[in-house]
């Protein structure tokens, strides 16, 4: 990936920053000197090193995470079983969807696994139609039934 | 959906969804691309709203409580931060158990998704997901022995699909920088 940077390249108040912001953020009026108090360093400095994370591509983004399904949105995440030799058509033609958001070859039969994400419910089952008619294949459709809650972190 | 279609779709909303009336929408679809970089960010964000900073505190605070706003705050690259091995690991577990085993795996930090999702009979027998995120391989298999051993689930069928390239991957750009896509949080919104 060329845009990969080493993670040797944070230092200590990278990493705790870091961490702590996978916990969450203040709402007040003052956030960010909350934050910085509470890791011993100062507001400028938390934001300027907040912004080079950022900017060094360490963090996808900064901001609210949101139940997406409130909004309005739909999701559904869908598995294909294609053979190794029609695996680079079969990826072009998903890949062609602006529905879908992101796909992963897999270490199993069912070799090829991505993520739809529609504006509708609706919509979900009529572009599987299309990606199956395109391909050939048949798509295996497992939108979530019950999501079981996490907190999302990964220590660095 | 991606971002630019997010907003479009969030422009389109004449009305209100669900308990969110059109000034939550405004302000969900301002600090969609994140949160300013600057001393008073809430101040930032309502004056671009016509609000006062105390109006999109308390929505803020508001639309977290009430889980519209899962979480504030950083989303990790976890592949840049070392985390190169990530496992979906499925499980066949009977039905009336599944969400409290759900709720069992989501209490370890190295879980960092849960999902029920439906079986595919014949083909696909599981219906509980999770995903593990680890420095290597052998990390991910000893975490799901872990889960085995500590949960009781000698008996239950699993596997786990480690990926092995994205063919893919966009969606969600947030912080408003020009730079190319950065990955998508795995699973986001799933």
């Amino acid at each position: 990936m060329a845009h990969e940077a080493p993670a040797g390249a944070l230092d200590a108040l990278d990493r705790r920053i870091i961490n702590t912001l996978q916990d969450g953020f203040p709402v007040c009026e003052r956030p960010y000197a909350q934050v910085a108090a509470q890791l011993g360093t100062d507001e400028q400095t938390l934001i300027g090193r907040l912004g080079r994370l950022l900017d060094e591509r360490f963090l996808t983004r900064f901001g609210p995470m949101y139940q997406a399904e409130r909004l309005g949105g739909a999701f559904s995440l869908v598995a294909m079983r294609v053979p190794a030799g029609d695996l680079e058509r079969v990826a072009g033609i998903v890949n062609g969807f602006t529905e879908v958001a992101h796909n992963y070859e897999r270490e199993h039969e069912f070799n090829m696994w991505f993520v739809l994400a529609t504006e509708t419910p609706q919509a979900i089952a009529e572009v599987l139609g299309r990606i199956e008619q395109a391909s050939g294949y048949p798509c295996y459709n497992m939108p979530k039934l019950e999501e079981y809650y996490v907190r999302l972190r990964l220590p660095v | 959906m991606d971002m630019n279609r997010f907003r479009d779709h969030l422009r389109a909303i004449r009305g209100p969804i669900g308990s969110l009336d059109r000034t939550d929408i405004a302000l969900i679809g301002a600090i969609e691309k994140g949160l300013p970089l600057t001393p008073r960010p809430y101040a930032e964000i309502a004056r671009g709203l016509g609000l006062s900073e105390q109006q999109v505190v308390d929505r803020l605070a508001a639309l977290r409580s009430q889980g519209t706003i899962k979480r504030l705050g950083v989303v990790v690259r976890h592949r840049e931060l070392g985390y190169r091995a990530n496992g979906m690991v499925v499980w066949d577990v009977p039905d009336d158990r599944v969400a409290e085993l759900g709720r069992s795996f989501s209490r370890y930090d190295f879980v960092t998704l849960c999902y029920r999702r439906p079986r595919q009979l014949p083909e696909w027998p599981y219906n509980l997901f999770c995903m593990i995120h680890g420095k290597s391989h052998d990390e991910v298999r000893a975490r799901i022995g872990q889960l085995v051993q500590e949960c009781g689930l000698q008996s239950v069928d699993h596997e786990v699909l480690f990926s092995r390239r994205r063919f893919k991957q966009c969606g969600a750009r947030y912080h408003g920088s020009d730079a190319p896509q950065p990955a998508r949080e795995a699973g986001y919104g799933t």
